[in-house]
Formats: C-alpha cells, sequence, structure tokens
C-alpha cells in the first residue's frame, strides 16, 4: 500500500508516521511501569508508617539549588545492584527512594562519586569546607569550588507554590486538615508536620536554624538547603530491618 | 516506473543529480541482510529467556532462567531472573565474596593483638582496610590519616582525643564523636585569654611571656576551669576528648605550622575565644561490627611501627 516514494515525498504523512513508529516503542517501555504492581516497592518502618518521605522545605529547596548548580552533570544518585557498587556505596538504590523525585536525579554519568547515600556519610562541616573548596579536605579532588553558596541568601518566598506544585503531581504535600490527617497516618505526625505547605515558612526557617552552617542563626544561606538534602540522600530506608528478600520481590 | 541504467542495467530509483549522478536500487548486501534476520532472531530468544515484554499487572518472566537464594531467614527461594537476586547470590556464594567472607570471618574471630601478629590477617586488614578508610573515613582524615590541623584529628601521630587502645577506636567509629570547647569570649577578658594562651603555649616551650603565663595558670586553674576538662596537668581527658596541651602536639591550632610568637599566640587565643565544635559521624548504621573491626585494626597499624 506504501511505496518507500509515496511516504518520502509526502512530509506531512513521513512526520506522522515517525511520530506513531516512536510512539509505540516509547509507550510500550513507559506505560506498563505505571501498572505493573510492584514496580515501586512499599518500604515500612517498624512501626508500619512509610519509610520513605517527601522532603522537607529546606531539603526540597536545597534539591533545587543541586539542579540549578548541575551536581547531576557528574553525581548519579543510583546505586547499582552489582557486587563493587554494594562495596563502595552501600545497599542498591530502590524505585521506592525517589518515588517524590521530580524530576528524579538518577543521572548517567559518574565524574564524581555517586551520592544516593551521602547522607550522614560526613558532617555537616565537611560539606561545608567542601562544596566552599573541595581540595581543601579532598586535594586529588577535580570539583569546582561553590563559595558562593555561603554568600547567596536563600530565596523560598515562593516556597508553598514549589510544594503546591509538586502536590499536582502526587507528591503528598498536605494543604487541607483531610490532607494532613492522611499524612499523619502514612508518615506519622512528626514527619506529616514537615509536610504541611502551611507550615512551609516556619518548617523552613526551624531547620534551617538548627543546621546553622555559616555561624550565624539569623541568615538562611543556600548552602544549609543543599547541606540539609545532601544529609537526607539514602538515609530514609534502614536496611537492617528489612530482608534483602522483601526487595527481590519487587523484580 | 523502474528506470535502469543504460550502462550497467541497474534499476535506479529515478533520482538524478548534477545532470547524471543516479542512485541504483541494488539489493540489500547478502551479510547484512542475514545479519539483521540474525539480531531479530537474537531478540526473540532473549525475550524468551529474559523478562522482557508487560502483559497487564505483570510481564513475561522469561522460561527455563531461574536463581535460587536463601533469605536472612534461611528459606530457600526460587524467583525469575533478576539483578537482585543475582547480586544476593553472588554476595552469598560467589568466589570473591566467599574468599573475602572467610577473611572477615577469621578477623572476626581474633583478638586484636593476634590480628597484628598474623602476617596473613595483617595482609587482610591492610587492603580491605584501605578500602573502607579511602571510602569512608580518608574525606576528613586523609589518606593515611594524616588528618588536617584544626578540623580532622591526625592518626597516625600517637596522640589520641578520644584513646588510641583498640576499644577506643572501635567506640569512636561506631557511636562517632561530638568535640566541643565551649566559647570563652563571654567569659574571659581578652588580656585573661591571652594569659590562658601564653600558659598553654609555655607548656610546650612556645611562649617566653613567663609573667603572663604564670598568670594564665592561675586562671587555668581557677576563673577558666580549664582543668575541668584538661585537667591540673593539662594532659587532657579522653573521656571528654579533651586534648593534652603538654605534649607539643597540636591538634587545632596551627602553632607548629606558624612561624612568628604572635601568630602562634593569636591561634591559641582563637581557640579558646571561640571554643570548638567538631564531629564525628557515627558509622554503625552502615558499616557492620566486622569492618568497623578491622577498620581498627587498620587504623591501629597507623601508629604500630
Amino acid at each position: 500500500m506504501f511505496k518507500h516514494e509515496s511516504i518520502e515525498t509526502n512530509t506531512g504523512l513521513l512526520i506522522v508516521l515517525t511520530l506513531v513508529a516512536i510512539g509505540i516503542g516509547g509507550l510500550v517501555e513507559i506505560v506498563p511501569l505505571f501498572y505493573i504492581d510492584g514496580t515501586v516497592e512499599e518500604v515500612k518502618t517498624a512501626d508500619g508508617k512509610d519509610a520513605v518521605r517527601p522532603y522537607t522545605p529546606l531539603e526540597l529547596r536545597g534539591r533545587d539549588i543541586y539542579i540549578k548548580e548541575g551536581c547531576y552533570n557528574c553525581h548519579s544518585q543510583m546505586i547499582r545492584p552489582f557486587r563493587d557498587e554494594a562495596l563502595r556505596y552501600g545497599h542498591y538504590s530502590l524505585a521506592a527512594e525517589s518515588q517524590y523525585d521530580h524530576p528524579f536525579q538518577w543521572g548517567s554519568k559518574r565524574t564524581g562519586p555517586d551520592l544516593a547515600r551521602v547522607g550522614g556519610k560526613y558532617s555537616n562541616g565537611w560539606h561545608v569546607k567542601h562544596l566552599v573548596k573541595p581540595t581543601a579536605v579532598v586535594p586529588t579532588s577535580i570539583m569546582p569550588n561553590y563559595p558562593w553558596l555561603l554568600e547567596n541568601k536563600l530565596s523560598f518566598g515562593d516556597i508553598k507554590e514549589r510544594m503546591l506544585a509538586l502536590k499536582q503531581v502526587g507528591v503528598p504535600y498536605s494543604f487541607t486538615q483531610i490532607e494532613f490527617d492522611a499524612n499523619v497516618e502514612k508518615f506519622g505526625e512528626k514527619v506529616a508536620k514537615t509536610l504541611d505547605i502551611n507550615k512551609a515558612d516556619e518548617n523552613l526557617m526551624a531547620q534551617a536554624k538548627k543546621m546553622n552552617t555559616d555561624g550565624d542563626a539569623a541568615r538562611i544561606t543556600e548552602m544549609e538547603a543543599l547541606v540539609a538534602y545532601l544529609q537526607v540522600l539514602g538515609t530514609m530506608i534502614d536496611f537492617k530491618q528489612h530482608d534483602e528478600h522483601e526487595f527481590i520481590q519487587f523484580r | 516506473m523502474a528506470e535502469r541504467d543504460p550502462i550497467t542495467g541497474v534499476e535506479t530509483t529515478g533520482h538524478v543529480w548534477d545532470d547524471t549522478l543516479q542512485e541504483f536500487n541494488n539489493p540489500l548486501p547478502r551479510w547484512w541482510l542475514w545479519a539483521f534476520y540474525g539480531t531479530v532472531l537474537f531478540a526473540i530468544v532473549y525475550w524468551t529467556i529474559y523478562p522482557s515484554w508487560p502483559i497487564g499487572k505483570s510481564y513475561l518472566k522469561g522460561v527455563g532462567n531461574t536463581i535460587t537464594y536463601t533469605t536472612d531467614a534461611g528459606k530457600e527461594v526460587t524467583t525469575h531472573w533478576n539483578t537482585r537476586a543475582l547480586l544476593r547470590v553472588e554476595m552469598e556464594s560467589g568466589e570473591a565474596a566467599m574468599a573475602q567472607k572467610a577473611q572477615l570471618k577469621k578477623v572476626a574471630a581474633a583478638s586484636y593483638a593476634d590480628i597484628a601478629k598474623d602476617a596473613e590477617m595483617q595482609a587482610f586488614v591492610q587492603s580491605f582496610g584501605k578500602g573502607i578508610f579511602g571510602d569512608y573515613c580518608a574525606g576528613c582524615h586523609q589518606t593515611g590519616g594524616v588528618g588536617v590541623i584544626g578540623d580532622y584529628p591526625n592518626l597516625s601521630d600517637d596522640a589520641w582525643l578520644w584513646g588510641g587502645d583498640a576499644v577506643d577506636i572501635e567506640n569512636s567509629i561506631k557511636n562517632g564523636r561530638m568535640g566541643t570547647m565551649p566559647a570563652h569570649k563571654g567569659t574571659l577578658s581578652d588580656v585573661e585569654i591571652t594569659d590562658i594562651a601564653n600558659y598553654v603555649l609555655s607548656l610546650s616551650g612556645e611562649s617566653k611571656a613567663v609573667d603572663s603565663a604564670s598568670k594564665g595558670k592561675a586562671l587555668f586553674e581557677g576563673k577558666g576551669a580549664c582543668f575541668a576538662c584538661h585537667t591540673k596537668e593539662a594532659t587532657g581527658m579522653k573521656a571528654l576528648g579533651s586534648a593534652n596541651l603538654a605534649d607539643q602536639i597540636w591538634t587545632v591550632a596551627d602553632v607548629k605550622g606558624l612561624a612568628s610568637a604572635e601568630a602562634k599566640l593569636e591561634a591559641v587565643k582563637s581557640v579558646i575565644a571561640d571554643g570548638i565544635k567538631r564531629e564525628m559521624p557515627a558509622w554503625k548504621t552502615r558499616l557492620d561490627d566486622t569492618q568497623i573491626k578491622v577498620l581498627t585494626a587498620y587504623i591501629s597499624s597507623f601508629t604500630a611501627k
């Protein structure tokens, strides 16, 4: 029916057929992942709450800075299920761990090390020194300096809008009392409070004040946000509480 | 429709450029065509053996391709091929993992004294320990544990803030440390801080201001309450991680690295005035007991020479 010539000499038809061909390939790969049971693992804490939670407002802004500064260009956040990676980085990444990431930061290029489990590995003070001048703590590092993180005041006037936007795509930040109660059920009260959009500003300020990486408690810098984000990466699940078997079943 | 090249007689597509340049409609090379059919066949075999097409809420799991592993609870489970199960099997019974496990078991059962004496265990500690130290410790304590004065303690000298016995090192790694010294600029005047700094420097023969130092000694043992943590002899207490100030080893103010007496005095003064807040993370959630044991033995070997 179709001759090469009739397709190749008819741009409109060529475009339509190209889109159909790519569309089939894309849809077959992507759509089933939304429906297959067990694409995203269910990981519960000992008291039956969800182990993986959305980011707090400060961590969320830290994530934005991570993206803004292009950290993902050199750092992946995806530990693959191989022995060498297990020995170096720890447990392989679960889909559940990036379920609230929009967009995810898996990355594909490791000029620097993987950061999926960097949380808790270094002290806050180390992160500050390292981000300002990496060679101060790792003499052989080729990472650039990011001194402005300590100077730039964190802008978070739009934090509520940012959380609302993520809520639109399914991240369970709460706005109404009903949503808050649902979060208490899902994550426990302590976590639910950090996910309340109405309290975003005070939560952000309280967490930044506690971190106080620049020695000035009144000033909230981009450094505090970024370090808060780095320190939570990969720490939400306590793998000692789980039998490896649980996660294998999800494949 | 089919036009032919008059010279060769080959069918052309009818496209002509620059008067004579034509596109021949030759068949695909035979080898290329068969290679292409081969890849199609390979794909079909691959789909059959490995997990592939999605179907509803599930997917094809691969025919005759299973992995059997043991759960933590000791139950044997057979599952379709997947990389997580593959990793589990490799970590459980892979050749390299088994060899490593045997060594780890030996180290776990041995005492620190035996590990130091046994050449084979020592060799294992040196290679495996170097790996973990590089991943988890060298970021702060630097390669070889030389540390950074002011920030991260030197692990390769004989001075230990929190104790250098294996059990102390193990404890530091497991639970982390919070090294704090309060700031004194609120409670002591600048002159008083200068006096104490001179006293502290004089303990290492670094200060010639005898008068000031003797006033500093009185403050050290009195109003400044420095002795409460550093002891009256200024030798420190490992339970608090307070530094020995009399051993000529400096962990915070870089006295040895500074040339002038003024700079040395300033460095010590700023420590007294501003205090110290250092933190070492706890590793017990990230490293298991045997890894920590290897690491302790490795770090102990820095100073055991």
